[in-house]
């Protein structure tokens, strides 16, 4: 009988282990947030409202940093397993970005309806901070991944913004992270190579700005299936009324001060000037 | 009657950094129009004999303690929020730099004071001043006022000059009683560079790589003519992203600040963040397709072009030259 009751325990136990299996302690609720940025390779002009840039031939991509915020959430997810939640504000191409994040192993992407365009940086993690509070989506594991920084956050990085808002530990410019115990110990660059140590408990926002790796490749096939196979879920946010903390009075493009002498020719009569001017001017 | 302009004290493991007297000099220039005082605020562990430095401010603001001890603080942000409120300060200016970064924009949330980013340069217009913000990697510029003056700034490293910013005058120094916070993030240790691969810093030729050197391979391409100047190759942050060289050859705002006899670019568009690392080279040729890159502003000579074909060209030259 004693042998029988111990034989039932254990396999209710099996199956309860199988059911819930034991999750390391430094799983972590991962959030990583997308924001599409104007490609910078394409000229760049100003609207004729002068305060804006021209949209006609805009191309948008994802921000670097942002992508490397991606790839440092997915390096820990496979590192310490845990799920990874992809978010952005509605913005052209931006659903390109959300499935390409599915394809490359994110669980969840979300899009919350706002335009990004309309909102400055204050504004969006104002929305970003609504959508933290509601639903209980900030947990001990959360760790929030925003890319460090864009290139058109006139108005300051989210990443900051939103550890404010939350009121939770925030460090910026990220090289690396590593968890434990409900701390992670986060590598920030400082200048000539230098990088920091420290330490800070979950849950906590760290702006990234290059993950251990380099971003992985996605085949576009794979882009395609998570199309037809995934869904991208919407977080109804209603933005804040002010959209602009601050007013562009004028938007221009910078006058050199000065310009470069341009070499022209075939690329064979540059190479030669080139390395005639290096002689000329005892480089060589 | 104006209200007081505060500079944040830039300093790491104990030396100022020349942002400070960037901004020192950006606050004296506004200050002047506006009559108002420039407050140079120094916050940290030991740190009161730096205050020697800063005779361009009209007084130094000490807070000593050892929560500030830490580099990148976030006590930094309680304690220059109390010391907004003491000093009546309308405008804020900190360094856009790794080490002040984010620390202005929660400053900015705390204050309820606008928070301006990537300042280039700066007017006083009456009360109001006019900031103009380098914006898109340095493609685009926008100006944004602040009507009544008041904000918290976040200036780029080199817009301003640091001359403009230095006196040998002594200031006068006041130690200010303010509560500090614990912080929340704890410093461990700084991590140096790796020492053993080549000190970019110490070469008098660079061949430096960007993104438009496309593939790892053609990054021999850039070694082959290194080799050949007697020099080393260094590269743009994509390049050092990728894993393509390693961290210690990085030039810019995380890397290292490079002033060789030659740099030539070869795919680099010149952001700011790399500008700011190479720009005081005595020779820059740069190689970039596109023919608006902003490194052709500041090299002495450019070629439109593919990088990839013009490397082994150039470096077969040189070879000939050399015999």
């Amino acid at each position: 009988m004693k042998e029988m009751s111990g034989k039932l325990l254990c396999a209710i136990s099996d199956a309860y282990l199988f059911l819930n299996p034991p999750q390391p302690r430094s799983a972590m609720n991962l959030f990583v947030l997308l924001k599409m940025v104007p490609d910078t390779v394409e000229e760049l002009n100003v609207a004729s409202d002068n305060q804006s840039l021209d949209s006609e031939y805009l191309r948008f991509k994802l921000n670097d940093p942002d992508d490397h915020a991606l790839e440092q959430a997915l390096l820990l997810k496979e590192k310490y397993g845990g799920k990874v939640t992809v978010l952005a504000l509605d913005a052209p191409e931006v659903d390109d970005a959300l499935f390409t994040a599915l394809a490359k192993g994110a669980d969840r992407a979300v899009k919350i309806p706002a335009d990004q365009a309309t909102l400055g940086t204050v504004a969006t993690a104002k929305v970003f901070a609504a959508f933290f509070a509601a639903a209980g989506q900030l947990a001990p594991d959360t760790l929030i991944l925003p890319g460090s920084q864009a290139i058109d956050d006139l108005e300051g990085e989210v990443a900051a913004y939103l550890a404010e808002l939350l009121q939770l530990p925030y460090l910026g410019v990220v090289c690396g992270v590593t968890a434990a115990d409900g701390k992670v110990t986060v590598m920030k660059e400082f200048s000539g190579g230098l990088r920091g140590q420290f330490e800070m408990p979950l849950p906590a926002v760290l702006g990234i700005q290059s993950a251990e790796k380099p971003p992985r490749y996605v085949p576009v096939a794979k882009v395609r299936a998570a199309m037809k196979s995934a869904k991208i879920e919407t977080a109804d946010i209603a933005a804040p009324a002010a959209a602009k903390a601050l007013a562009v009075e004028r938007m221009y493009k910078p006058e050199a001060a000065g310009h470069a002498q341009m070499l022209e020719g075939s690329p064979e009569a540059i190479a030669e000037r080139i390395a005639g001017l290096l002689a000329e001017r005892g480089y060589i | 009657m104006s209200a007081a302009i505060l500079v944040l004290v830039e300093h790491l493991k104990g030396a100022v950094a020349d942002i400070t007297f960037e901004m020192l000099g950006a606050a004296r220039k506004l200050a002047a129009s506006r009559q108002a005082p420039v407050y140079a605020v120094l916050l940290g562990q030991g740190v009161a004999p730096l205050a020697a430095r800063l005779g361009a401010a009209n007084g130094v603001l000490v807070v000593e303690n050892p929560a500030l001890a830490q580099p990148s603080s976030e006590a930094v942000i309680g304690v220059l929020k109390q010391i907004v409120a003491q000093k009546q300060a309308s405008l804020v200016l900190v360094g856009g730099t790794n080490v002040s970064f984010g620390l202005g924009t929660r400053l900015a949330v705390r204050t309820r004071l606008p928070f301006v980013n990537f300042c280039k340069d700066a007017r006083a217009e009456g009360d109001a001043v006019v900031l103009a913000c380098q914006l898109f990697g340095g493609k685009i510029l926008s100006d944004v006022k602040l009507a009544d003056g008041k904000g918290i700034v976040s200036v780029i490293p080199g817009a301003f000059p640091a001359d403009a910013g230095k006196s040998d005058q002594a200031p006068p120094s006041e130690t200010l009683a303010v509560t500090v916070e614990a912080s929340k993030v704890t410093f461990k240790q700084f991590i140096e560079p790796d020492a053993g691969d080549v000190d970019i810093t110490k070469q008098s030729a660079l061949v430096a790589v960007g993104r438009g050197i496309q593939t790892q391979d053609n990054v021999q391409l850039a070694e082959e003519l290194a080799q050949m100047l007697g020099g080393a190759v260094c590269a743009s942050r994509p390049v050092i992203d990728q894993g393509w060289l390693p961290l210690s050859r990085q030039v810019g705002k995380s890397g290292m600040t490079v002033k060789p006899r030659l740099y030539l670019a070869f795919g680099i568009s010149g952001a700011p963040e790399h500008w700011d690392g190479m720009q005081n080279s005595e020779c820059i040729i740069s190689v970039n397709t596109d023919p608006k890159a902003p490194i052709f502003d500041g090299s002495h000579f450019g070629v439109v072009g593919d990088a990839v074909e013009l490397l082994p060209l150039l470096t077969e030259k040189i070879k000939a030259r050399k015999g």
